[in-house]
């Protein structure tokens, strides 16, 4: 079985890239690949690398405030690509009443500030055995 | 792993290993300082080497200036708040930026979309300053400028204003923090590479120590690399190996030690242990007047004067029950108090949800009041010296600071070691291992993996971002431009050029600039055609 691709990125100008850099030890961790952007991609760029990457997963790293305005962008590239199918997860500083609008706008799961590395590896494990991918 | 370790056999506690590496003792006694010697080690406060702090009588002459970081929207809202503060007894500005201005960006710039005025004060003009500091009182009133990459053009935009409003430039006190080096390891807010970031901060010394005489043109900042990951250790010896390359920098041009040593501030962390961090701000006290005075031969006691802000605390905090934050945040107050700071900025309680509303920053203001006017933390200086395990802390923090700026010397120096990723992977990897620990309980967060309270989600009030912020931001960039004589702004960003490229100081060409209302974003876009752009080292 294949293991589960992930690109974490960090959009727009935001410079804190603590848990990004976290969520990525933790994601190779557990035995995924795991590609990281780096600061100050654009969302055409985050989604260029995605597609070329075969990622199955974009997750975005937030600190600014400017998470609705990302996840919206980068999900719209995506699409514009063929490649809606890329799941894209949020992470950052998310006031919980953003949460709801993150997933309307079709986000798959939000990891807050603080989240457990529980919660985060059993999304990634559980959405990659449902397309029979190793999350582990 | 970063935080301390303890380990137990069943309610004892057989060892405590602070972040630092360093094993705390159950109890300590006269052998723990046994070496110790007074006029050596720890002189009086105000002599070297300033163990005990910077001035004779600290703060029963004069208190720590309360700098609370401020800046909303447009630089007519970050206005009222400044002026909100200092009604409310702040006595010090704390400038935050938004990030389209701390990257070189103009409000107009699609790159900017999303962000202006959302994290701090959009500026794209001097237009923007002289609204932001309008009513000021800019000889009373120092001012933090917390912008790196462009905090030449910053300053430049200071000196402007204060020029407009009838400021001397011997009485105005800007200090832009202007850390290039850590913004690499840490905050992320890089434009140019290394080597041209140096430089930009180089010109800003010179020119400082000439024409702004009681400006500090640097802040170094241990803050954000140990915010980062890095231990209280760490935060110290990249801080110190970060300020060294600036002033070898310095050197390289001509100028001496004494003329601008004392003109260099630190910004530093004050969460974690309590006494670890004590400890460390006064081992960092004594290790810099050391090394100013005996590796670079200062005469002036003012260059061998560890100047700080310790404030913060941002990673310390929790989002879970965000109200026991208040509580942390006075305990970092407290250690920010005990460890003779001359400033002090607190975050806010609500800083896991959002920038500080209203509330939240009056808090972490009235905290440092209360501290100075209700608990005596003025009475007396340096209160802990001679306390046998603080007097053997810091000694063992001041030597392992000294072993771990001597392995950077090995990597070559801080540029190097900040070009190749090397900090940056040190710093992510602790970050790693610290949140590891707390979520397997290793590390306890109460709150968080401890003493768990079911709660529903907080109620903090949110600083709601205005929209429409952009658009009058965009639409007073365009009255500027239109009003502005393009030919000096032409001219001007020319000479710009020249200067960047021929090694010549830019800070004039930059102050005819600015006066021209030639933008941030035009600046940088010389800067960048004469630098280049820095390129991130891959760290995985």
């Amino acid at each position: 079985m294949r293991r589960l691709r992930v690109l974490i990125a960090k959009p727009g100008l935001d410079g804190h890239d603590r848990g990004a850099k976290t969520i990525a030890y933790l994601l190779r961790d557990a035995g995924m690949e795991v590609v990281y952007t780096g600061l100050h991609k654009t969302p055409a760029q985050i989604a260029a690398v995605a597609v070329q990457e075969d990622a199955d997963f974009v997750g975005l790293s937030v600190l600014s405030g400017a998470h609705l305005w990302a996840a919206e962008k980068v999900l719209a590239e995506l699409a514009a690509r063929n490649a809606a199918d890329i799941g894209v997860v949020v992470g950052g500083v998310v006031p919980a009443p953003d949460v709801a609008g993150l997933k309307a706008l079709g986000v798959r799961a939000v990891f807050p500030g603080g989240s457990s590395f529980a919660d985060i590896l059993g999304f990634f494990q559980e959405s990659g055995a449902k397309e029979g991918v190793s999350g582990k | 792993m970063t935080g301390t370790t303890y380990v137990k056999e069943g309610e004892d506690i057989k060892e405590v290993i602070l972040e630092s590496g360093i094993r705390v003792k159950p109890v300590y006694g006269p052998d723990d300082v046994a070496g110790l010697d007074y006029a050596r080690d720890l002189g009086q406060p105000g002599e070297y080497p300033f163990t005990r702090g910077i001035h004779p009588r600290m703060y029963r002459s004069r208190p720590w200036t309360i700098r609370q970081y401020a800046g909303f929207g447009t630089p007519e809202e970050t206005n009222r708040r400044f002026a909100f503060l200092i009604a409310n007894g702040q006595t010090g500005l704390n400038v935050a930026f938004d990030l389209p201005t701390q990257m070189g960006l103009d409000s107009d710039d699609p790159l900017a979309e999303g962000e202006v005025g959302r994290v701090g004060m959009a500026v794209d003009t001097l237009r923007d300053f002289e609204i932001a500091f309008a009513g000021i009182d800019l000889a009373r009133t120092g001012t933090s400028l917390t912008i790196n990459a462009v905090a030449s053009v910053a300053l430049a935009m200071y000196q402007a204003t204060a020029e407009k409003y009838g400021f001397p430039l011997d009485r105005i006190s800007a200090t832009p923090q202007n850390d290039i080096l850590k913004e690499m390891i840490g905050r992320g807010m890089w434009i140019f590479p290394v080597d041209a970031g140096i430089r930009l901060i180089g010109d800003t010394i010179e020119y400082s120590v000439r024409r702004l005489p009681r400006s500090y043109p640097v802040s170094v900042c241990g803050y954000h690399i140990r915010e980062s990951g890095a231990t209280p250790v760490q935060e110290i010896a990249y801080a110190f190996a970060i300020a060294t390359t600036y002033i070898d920098h310095v050197l390289e041009r001509g100028l001496a030690i004494d003329d601008f040593a004392g003109r260099i501030s630190f910004n530093l962390d004050i969460y974690g242990n309590f006494f670890e961090q004590i400890a460390k701000f006064r081992a960092a006290r004594r290790l810099w007047a050391r090394l100013i005075r005996e590796r670079y031969q200062a005469r002036d006691p003012r260059s061998w004067q560890f100047r700080m802000l310790a404030g913060g605390g941002g990673a310390g905090l929790t989002r879970q029950q965000p109200e026991n934050n208040i509580v942390r945040g006075a305990y970092y107050a407290l250690i920010s108090a005990l460890s003779g700071t001359q400033t002090q900025a607190l975050c806010s309680y609500d800083e896991a949800y959002t920038i500080p509303s209203e509330k939240a920053a009056l808090i972490s203001l009235m905290t440092n009041h209360i501290l100075l006017e209700e608990m005596g933390l003025r009475d007396t200086a340096d209160p802990l010296a001679g306390s046998y395990y603080v007097e053997a802390l810091t000694g063992g923090i001041e030597e392992k600071v000294r072993e771990e700026m001597a392995r950077i010397e090995q990597l070559g120096g801080m540029a190097r070691a900040v070009e190749t990723g090397w900090v940056q992977r040190e710093v992510a990897r602790q970050a790693y291992q610290q949140e590891k620990a707390v979520q397997e309980g290793r590390i306890t967060k109460v709150g968080v993996n401890k003493y768990v309270v079911d709660e529903s989600e907080p109620n903090v009030e949110l600083h709601r971002y205005d929209p429409g912020v952009a658009a009058r931001q965009v639409a007073r960039l365009k009255i500027v431009k239109a009003e502005r004589e393009e030919r000096l702004v032409a001219g001007s960003l020319r000479e710009l050029e020249t200067a960047a490229r021929t090694g010549r100081n830019v800070m004039p060409v930059l102050l005819s600039a600015v006066k021209a209302y030639a933008t941030v974003g035009e600046i940088t876009r010389v800067f960048k055609d004469v630098f280049g752009e820095f390129r991130e080292p891959p760290i995985f």
